[in-house]
This record gives structure tokens, sequence and C-alpha cells, in this order.
């Protein structure tokens, strides 16, 4: 559900630190008097800062007819402010050897550089600049809008798995705004005016609504002081509007399909689950990996290799997210390979898991490959960064330590139990993609 | 982004540039009896291991009619050996979280493997299994075959693949760096048990192959446990230095109807081997022209000012005996006709004007300035390592890196712009609704 203003999706699972398996110093907090959080991690093994400025809105925000507000903004952040000329930011980090970026979810909005020790504080200054004093101009309004719109196409009209992950979305939810895609509708985009976004930015860019995530080869004593003094003039704001929506319980499948130029049919399963304020979270996430953690996972050996129906096949969880979100299945079918049937062999899969305990040793396999990433993880200084601002907007960075340790406790009758509770047909949205070939002549 | 076909040397570009950040970065190289060339980082921060084995098996190897036999080949590397079937190798790997993974380019196969440092020695046995007794049993060579086929399926719902296969074809007609690595439907359904064999056996040598270890393992012990666990890999016969592509494609337009919203663009033509002595001018120019994302002129053209386009870039990619140059970019069908054009203008621009100091500076200084950043893993390390090795730029290529940036001038990258970007050789590839797209 990420949109970045440039570059690929990140693609990483988001896993937590736990005492006994971290390597780096532990997380640092700070709290300014205008309420900007300070979140530092030590890590001195490479020699690069990674700093970024994470603000609580996101696409979950936003209003009927308003989608892509959020993410339209991130990219209008970019044009300036008195001090920094249109589009100056990004050749600023990189004349300074930096590399930078920004990117919008359903419940946030980040912007980052990664750079040297000796260069971090020009990163520091521009986006305290970039909190306060953005200009907004209305020359690039239009242009950019062109932009976004392209950027719809390369990544959602042109693609259709992502294509079919939009429909079977707005279907999924009727009434949370995660039903709404993150770069927005079409529609939307264009009917969306520069006095939106002054508007948005307004509300929602305020130290208060805002943290700091620093991560790498920094030391806190020299940083936090340049921090204080950069962040610490800026105005605390208006509290940002609460947002209090929950979805109603789904009572029965809904089904949705999408008929595309395409080549091999896709099927993808979403169902209604909770996030990581639920203590259920560990098992859930404990079940995507016996589903779907690598070849000899059940659904992967199944279905990719015995039965050969899928090309490939996967179970995604997401727990760390603000409302909760989903556990859901997609797959690739083979050429020749009938969707029904690759959805059937799926179904006997999920009824298995729910009737019959994963054995002592498929459990020990599951926790042995989240152990494994967890470390595996901490080998990327941006990773770590990302990790401790994903939590903080989920429930506070706290819960990462308590991570291992929830997925330690977690035994065989809790994984049949979460499966039979959540894995439930009546929660579920399927979307179905069909491929067609017709050419337009 | 980098949806072309070339991915060696795409992953060629990326890795490319680096000065010294940390003194220990500067690994340890040796040559085991075996003749595979080990280099070795020793970083004690996590306990894990990053593994990176290239060997020289890629598809200039093998013959237009068996097109994919490299590729199938090494896929099959984690389906079977001797001791363990296909799913008691990932069985053994799934246990203790450890990734391993094989494939082929164009030059090299690779093996990857990352690991927790106290799973080593399973792993290394793995590996060693892997390496001396792969099996290819025909059930597996069977299914490997059907997931190839599908995905070159799947590439065709990938506009940007279907352009950078269509590029490839057009500039190394009749040659290895022309055809997909992964063969074609036809080529990989005629594809033997005993060709599989017969080019495991021939090519996956330790004299032809370079590993790079970089994790919490001394030289000393993993050189041990390689001497150990590999014994039984032997060595074979050494191969010439691979030939560059005689046919090079000229001046030429193709268009790809699919029925998409924008046309997915390529504008390129044949660029430099690595060693080419114009290498950094080069990167540097093309830093100015599209490779600098944000601070290019490319960027600033076509998406800042004119909101054409959300992704466009270029690149030099080099390979050991070849190179292309390729511009890229995607557009609504109906802006595809002024897209081509301003990127041509800024071609002839870089060729007939000198660029600013600034510019120069600028790309000079995020090129030396970011190297460091670029190797914050131990996993980007490892690859990085065998990347050194197999273009022979030598251990302290790091340390040297800055040098061969500064020294490029203003002038430099005038004449290599009016040397290497040549508007008279340029292939188009445009994929999209042709109907849009002529419409104007």
């Amino acid at each position: 559900m990420l949109r970045r203003r440039f570059g690929l999706l990140l693609g990483f699972y988001v896993f937590a630190s736990s005492p006994g398996l971290s390597y780096a110093e532990p997380v640092q907090e700070f709290v300014l008097d205008n309420g900007l959080k300070v979140l530092l991690l030590e890590d001195h093994k490479s020699p690069s800062v990674t700093f970024q400025v994470w603000y609580r809105v996101g696409s979950r925000n936003e209003k009927d007819g308003k989608s892509g507000l959020a993410h339209f903004l991130e990219h209008f952040l970019f044009k300036g402010t008195p001090t920094t000329g249109p589009e100056e930011y990004s050749r600023i980090i990189a004349k300074n050897g930096g590399r930078s970026n920004a990117f919008t979810s359903t419940d946030m909005t980040v912007y980052f550089a990664t750079m040297s020790r000796e260069k971090i504080f020009i990163e520091l200054e521009l986006e305290a600049d970039r909190m306060a004093n953005a200009l907004l101009g209305d020359t690039y309004f239009e242009p950019e809008k062109k932009v976004i719109q392209e950027e719809r196409r390369l990544r959602t009209e042109d693609n259709p798995a992502s294509a079919l992950g939009e429909v079977a979305n707005a279907v999924a939810y009727t009434v949370h705004p995660y039903r709404r895609p993150v770069v927005g509708w079409m529609e939307d985009i264009q009917n969306l005016s520069r006095q939106d976004l002054v508007d948005f930015y307004k509300l929602y860019y305020a130290p208060n609504n805002a943290f700091i995530v620093v991560t790498g080869d920094f030391s806190t004593s020299e940083l936090l002081p340049q921090i204080k003094a950069a962040y610490g003039k800026i105005a605390r704001g208006a509290a940002a509007p609460k947002l209090s929506v929950s979805e109603p319980e789904q009572r029965g499948e809904r089904r949705v399909t999408l008929k595309k130029e395409a080549e091999l049919p896709v099927i993808q399963m979403y169902y209604h689950a909770p996030n990581l304020k639920s203590p259920d979270s560990f098992a859930l996430d404990l079940l995507s990996v016996v589903l779907a953690g690598g070849r000899s996972s059940r659904l992967h050996h199944e279905l990719v290799y015995k039965k050969r129906l899928a090309r490939e096949i996967d179970a995604d969880y997401s727990a760390v997210s603000v409302d909760p979100t989903g556990f859901s299945i997609s797959a690739q079918l083979l050429p020749g390979k009938d969707a029904a049937a690759l959805e059937r062999e799926i179904d006997r899969e999920l009824e298995r898991i729910k009737n019959d305990l994963v054995s002592d040793k498929e459990l020990q396999k599951a926790k042995n490959q989240v152990e494994a990433a967890f470390i595996f993880a901490q080998d990327s200084i941006f990773g770590q960064a990302m990790k401790i601002g994903y939590y903080e907007i989920a429930g506070g960075w706290r819960q990462m330590e308590s991570y291992l340790d929830g997925i330690r406790k977690v035994n065989r009758d809790d994984i049949r139990r979460a499966a039979k509770k959540y894995l439930e047909r009546d929660r579920r949205t399927v979307g179905v993609l069909i491929p067609t070939k017709e050419k337009n002549q | 982004m980098k949806k072309n076909l070339l991915k060696l040397i795409a992953l060629v570009l990326l890795a490319t540039p680096a000065p010294g950040a940390h003194a220990d970065m500067v690994p340890k190289r040796s040559v085991l009896n075996s003749g595979m060339v080990l280099l070795t980082s020793e970083q004690r921060a996590l306990p894990m291991v990053a593994l990176e084995l290239i060997i020289d098996a890629g598809s200039r190897h093998e013959a237009a009619e068996q097109a994919g036999l490299a590729n199938l080949t090494s896929k099959l590397l984690t389906y079977g050996t001797k001791k363990r079937s296909a799913l008691q190798v990932s069985e053994s790997l799934d246990f203790i979280g450890a990734g391993l993974s094989s494939g082929a380019g164009e030059n090299v196969a690779s093996v990857s493997l990352t690991i927790l440092k106290k799973d080593l020695a399973v792993g290394l046995e793995l590996l060693a299994e892997i390496l001396t007794s792969s099996t290819f049993p025909q059930g597996e060579i069977d299914r490997q075959k059907q997931a190839i086929i599908a995905g070159i399926r799947a590439q065709e719902e990938d506009p940007g693949a279907v352009a950078g296969k269509a590029f490839a074809a057009a500039l190394f007609p009749q040659s290895p760096y022309g055809r997909p690595v992964e063969g074609t439907e036809a080529s990989v359904k005629s594809l033997q048990a005993q060709s599989l064999k017969d080019f495991f056996s021939r090519y996956y040598r330790p004299n032809r192959s370079i590993m790079a270890v970089v994790g919490a393992v001394s030289e000393q012990e993993i050189t041990q446990a390689l001497n150990q666990a590999l014994h039984g890999w032997s060595k074979g016969a050494a191969s010439a230095a691979p030939a560059a592509p005689s046919n090079i494609g000229g001046l030429q337009t193709l268009r790809i109807e699919k029925d998409l919203t924008q046309a997915n663009i390529i504008l390129g033509h044949a660029g430099v081997p690595r060693g080419h002595p114009d290498y950094y001018a080069l990167q540097v120019m093309n830093y100015i022209l599209g490779g600098g994302g944000f601070s290019s002129r490319a960027m600033d053209s076509i998406r800042n000012e004119r909101g054409l386009a959300y992704s466009v870039y270029s690149f030099f990619g080099a390979d050991k005996s070849h190179g292309s140059f390729q511009f890229v970019m995607q557009t609504k069908n109906e802006s595809a006709q002024e897209a081509v054009r301003l990127a041509l203008e800024e071609i002839r621009r870089l060729r007939e004007q000198l660029v600013s100091e600034q510019e120069l500076n600028d790309a000079k200084n995020y090129m030396t300035g970011s190297f460091p950043l670029r190797f914050d893993t131990n996993r980007k390390v490892a690859g990085f390592l065998a990347q050194v090795e197999l273009f022979e730029l030598g251990l302290d290529y790091p340390n040297r890196y800055g040098a061969l940036v500064a020294k490029v001038s203003r002038e430099d990258v005038q004449r290599v712009a009016k040397q290497f970007l040549q508007p008279e050789k340029l292939i188009t590839v445009i994929v999209g609704n042709q109907k849009k797209i002529a419409a104007k």
C-alpha cells in the first residue's frame, strides 16, 4: 500500500526487536516541548546515518472525493520553501553524497535521507524547514498532478495484479478509509485543488503530529542538540482531528472479478483480521509463515510443487497498522490451470489447518524463520528505522520489544484457534483477475 | 525500476561506484587449492554470514537452439542432490531460516546464501552437495520448465520487460546477449536432461568461480571450512574470455501493441565494456543526463517541468565484453511522441554544449559521497566484492574510485557524449496503444 515519490516499493517484512537478539544499542526516546518525539538508535556497523521524519497522516485521514490527497501533498512538499527552491531538496542531498526519498501509506507519510555522519545535519535542517515553511506554490500544481496520474497509470492501471488489489480492497471495506487506494482514484486526483493541499498541510504537518527516527553511525550527544535547535523553534500545532472508524463485521463472502489484458489469472483472498493490539497477532504471524514461508511451507509445497496449479503463492499478514487490516493469500496461476480449482485447493489447505494441529516441527520451523529474519533485518540501518517508525505509528515503538517473546509463546493450539477464528469464509473477500487478450486495433 | 532483461548489466551498474568508507571493507583475497577465488570480509556486528558465489556458467555458453539451458541448470541446483530430494533441500533451509537462491545471467550463474552463523556448517554442507552432486531428476526438470514457461508468459504482462526484451534482441541480434536468459517457450520445452548434466559438469567448476563471504567468520575459519566441504569439487577446463557480440543492431523503431494506458519507451544503443577507459566519464555524463534521479536533466525536463512521466532515467550498463545505453520512460500514450522528442533534445544538448561547472561537481560529489551508502549491508558487500573480482578492478578499487571520478572534466563529459551518445544509431522501442500513440 505504499506509494513512493520515486523508486521501488519497499518489500521488506517488518520484524521487531527484542532483548537477546538485538545487536544494536537500545532505542532512546526524547520529546521536545512542542510535542515532537525523537527516537534514536545508534548502530555503528556501517558509516552512514538514516534520518526520517514520520507524519501521522496517510490516506486513512482523507475524506471521500479527496482520495490521493496525502500522497499528492507528499509530492508537493518537494516544491520548496522560502530558502530552498523547487526540487532543490533532492539536489542538495545528492550533491552531499546522500540518498533521499519519501513515501505515503494508509497510516503515515515519511520523508528520509541516508547520508554520512558528517553530512546528516543537512537533512536534519531541510526537514525542519519542510515541516514549517512549505510554499506549496501554484506554478507547480498542474505539472505535479500529471506526474501523479502517470504514477497511477504505471503502478495500478497497467499492472493487472495491483489493479485487482485495488478493486478487491474497495469491496473488502465498506466504511473504513482503508477502502481507498493510497494513490487516489483517477477522478479524485483530477479534482484535487491546491487549496486542498494547503489545508491538509496546515492540519497535519506539525511537530506534535510527527516524530523523528534516526538510526546508524551518529552520537546522541552530538545529534540531539542539533535536533532541538532546528525543530524546537517550530510552534506546536492544533491537535490533528482524531479519526475513529471501525469497519462493521462482515457477514458473508464478497467476490469481485476484474477483466483485463493479462496472461495469467490471479486470485487474492482477503480476510479481516486484528492488528498488533490483539494477542492473536503473534499466532497470525506464524500462521502466515506455516502457510507460505519458504518452499517447504504448506501452500507452496501442495499447490506450487505437488499439484502444480500456481506459479507462485503467498500469505501476508500485516499486524503493524493503526486500525485492523487483514490476512491475505494471493496466487498467480500456471498457464492452463483453472482458478476455481486452485481456490478449492487453497480452501482445502485452510480447512486442514483449522481442523488439525500443526506438528511441533512445523511450528518450530516457523519460529526459527521469524528469528533468523529478525536478525537479518538488522543488517540494514534503513530497515531498522522503518521498523521503529511502523511500530510507533501503529501503537508505540516499545511494542517491538515484546515481539519475539510473543512469537515464542505461541503454541500449536493458538495457530489452530487463530485459523478457525479469522480464516472464515464469511469474513473474506475474494478477487479474481480474468485475463482478456483483446487488442485495440 | 530496472525492468530490462539485461539483468546482469543493470546489476553491474548499481554495484559500480565505490570509495573506501570502512578500512575493513577491503577484503582478503586468496585462491583455494581447487582454483576458486575467495574474498572475505570479517564483520562481527551480527551473528550472520552472507555468501555470494558466481560461476562462469552464464547463457553466453549455450547454443541458440538451447536457449534457456544455463538458466534451467542454475534453477535446478536446489532441486535435488544425491543425498536430498527437492523437499529435503527446502526443509533443511527453511528449518534454519536460511535463504539460498540460484540463478543465471548472460555471463555468470550465481548462488547466494544468507545464514545465521550458528548454522553455517549446515549451509556449507548443503552448498557443497549442490555443487558436487546435483542430480537433475526428470520430474524436477519438468516442473521447472513449466514454471519458467509460466514466467515467460507473466513477463508479457510487464510492459517494461516486454520493451527490454525487444530492445536487447534488436541491439544484439544472433547473440546470446540479445536472447532472454530464460529462453523461449519452444527452446525451454526442448531442453534435455542430458544437456543439463553436461552443462553442469562442464561449467560448474571451482576454477571458474569466485566466492565472497562477508560476516561473522574469519578468513582462516571459512577457508578451512570450504576446503573441507568442497574437497570433492574438482577443477574443469578453463574457458576463453567472453567474445563481444559481433553484430550490433542499428537505427530502427519497434512498436509493440498492448492495451495499456501508458507507452513504455526505451531509446538506446550499444555502450562500452566495463574496462573501457571512458567508463567513469560516461557515468558522470549519464548522471547529468538521466542517471541522477531528481538531479538529472531528463527528470527536470520530462517530469518536473511538463509532468509527462513519473519515472524517467538512463544508464550505461557495462558487462565484460560489451555494454549498452538505455533511456527509459513511461508516459501516457498520447504524450509518447513529445517525450521522445524531449529525450532526443537532452541527448543533443549534452553533445553540443559543455555542462556547467556546478552540474559536473554535483555529479562527482554524489558519486563519490554516496559510495559507502551502497554497501551498507553484509549482503550488498558480498555482491560487490564478487563483482570487483569478476571485473578485475583490484582490491584497492574502493580507494581508487574517488580519484577515477574526480579527474573527469567538463570537456571529458562533452567528448564522451559526442562519442557515445549516438542519435544516428538509436533503437526506439515503444510498447503501448499504438493508435493513441500515433494520433496527433
